[in-house]
């Protein structure tokens, strides 16, 4: 049942994906982009993987739509028609690729086989060691956190620099005192939306804070709670309007926040350093090493968290505050 | 009942194809970074399909009870971290195409392209 269940799920997924494609009104096709990544949370979900599943949904049904649909009010919501001229290389570039690509997945093992490659290698000792070194239940942010934690300080870093590059490129460089506020009143007009909306903000950051500190015995984690948090902030935003939305969280304030988290990550690998270990060795934090591991996790979890939120608002009011082209 | 087990990667191969068209053949920026974010997407099924174990469960152990087989955890690290990389560089994207826009006028490639030429 549950395969069946998956087999749609999948043809459902390429369904969208070609109409995605083929819709020449771009607002329509973000709609179905959302719908696509909520159809591929599923899908993760599904292939037991509850922390991507919860990130897919969080980030890319609701952050990633609302982004698309901010940068639409600022482009064109209609692509233009292409002209007669139409190229046949493009499908049979694809086509072929296409043929290829499945042509190799015969080589590969079917779905699920125990014995593929890819379980043989080293995963079998992360599970083994992650209830004895940290004990720990969610292997997924014990090695997040702890085992590649020099990969997650990485992304974390790269998340950092396009948050503020998205900053830099859409700040218009003047004061906000002398621009002219364009009237976003928001929602406040729409009764309905906005009594839902307010209800639900409060469990909405609720569950974010409690994917953040539940993180190590369930699904759950810093990259999933910014994002549900950023969700939060910026349905405020959308319902009450872009001015209040700013006033709670000043973009001084979100810039410090991005960095803060960073920092905060980076400074507990250092401190592990000064402490007479490696960089992001948390061991030596405490004088148990399981406890060291777990405050070590905590705090690099909490960093992951505050620079992914700060990060996802502060893009949303980039294209929010920016005034249409003419 | 064999190729049924494959049906995953096919899904792969045709998302990240039609990722792949929609960034080579359409005009429109914005369009291309819908197709950018399919293709993206279709990366992820791929490593979250290869970390199923069957008869598995989400890795998170539960103390106490009978001994349980996980899916690989490694997958799921990767992409988890790969979906929030992947926002901030299509924001990152978005941000630059307004830009355009507002520099041309236009998000169509051709047009720009035209524009450019002219200048």
């Amino acid at each position: 049942m549950i395969t069946a269940f998956g087999f749609v799920l999948l043809t459902l997924l390429v369904v969208t994906a070609i109409a995605i494609v083929v819709t020449p009104n771009l607002f329509v096709a973000v709609m179905l982009m959302s719908i696509f990544s909520l159809l591929m949370a599923a899908t993760f979900f599904l292939l037991d993987a509850a922390d991507v599943a919860l990130t897919e949904a969080a980030i890319g049904a609701g952050m990633s739509t609302i982004l698309f649909l901010g940068a639409l009010a600022l482009i064109a919501e209609r692509e233009a028609r292409a002209r007669a001229r139409r190229s046949w290389l493009p499908l049979a570039v694809i086509a072929l690729t296409a043929f290829t690509l499945i042509f190799a997945t015969f080589d590969k093992p079917r779905l699920g086989d125990p014995a593929a490659p890819v379980h043989q290698h080293i995963a079998p000792w992360y599970l083994e060691q992650t209830p004895v070194l940290m004990e720990m239940s969610n292997v997924v942010t014990a090695v997040l956190a702890s085992f590649r934690a020099y990969d997650t300080l990485g992304e974390v870093l790269v998340i950092l620099t396009a948050g503020l590059g998205v900053m830099l490129i859409l700040s218009s460089g003047r004061p906000d005192s002398s621009r002219q506020r364009r009237a976003t009143g928001g929602l406040r007009h729409h009764l309905v939306p906005r009594v839902v909306g307010q209800l639900l903000i409060p469990f909405i950051v609720l569950f974010g804070l409690y994917l953040q500190f539940h993180g190590e015995y369930g699904p759950g984690g810093g990259f999933q709670a910014g994002a549900i948090i950023a969700v939060g902030i910026v349905l405020h935003a959308l319902l009450e309007g872009e001015a209040a939305g700013r006033a709670i969280l000043p973009v001084s304030v979100l810039v410090g926040l991005i960095a803060g988290g960073a920092l905060l990550f980076s400074a507990v690998g250092f401190a592990g350093m000064l402490l007479g270990g490696n960089f992001l060795d948390y061991s030596v934090l405490s004088a148990n090493p399981v406890a060291g591991q777990q405050l070590g996790i905590h705090l690099i979890e909490v960093g992951v968290g505050i620079t992914v939120a700060a990060t996802l608002v502060a893009a949303f009011h980039a294209f929010a505050d920016r005034e249409p082209a003419a | 009942m064999k190729y049924l087990g494959l049906y995953n990667y096919w899904v792969f191969a045709l998302l990240l194809m039609i990722g792949l068209y929609a960034v080579i053949a359409k005009p429109n920026l914005v369009k291309k970074l819908l197709g950018l974010s399919i293709f993206q997407s279709a990366v992820f099924l791929l490593f979250i399909s290869m970390g199923k174990v069957e008869g598995g469960t989400a890795p998170i152990i539960q103390h106490g009870g009978e001994p349980q087989i996980f899916s690989n955890p490694l997958p799921h690290v990767l992409i988890l971290t790969a979906i929030v990389v992947g926002i901030s560089t299509i924001a990152l994207g978005l941000a630059i195409t307004v830009r355009i826009r507002e520099a041309f006028g236009t998000v169509e490639e051709n047009e720009i392209q035209l524009q450019d030429r002219d200048r």
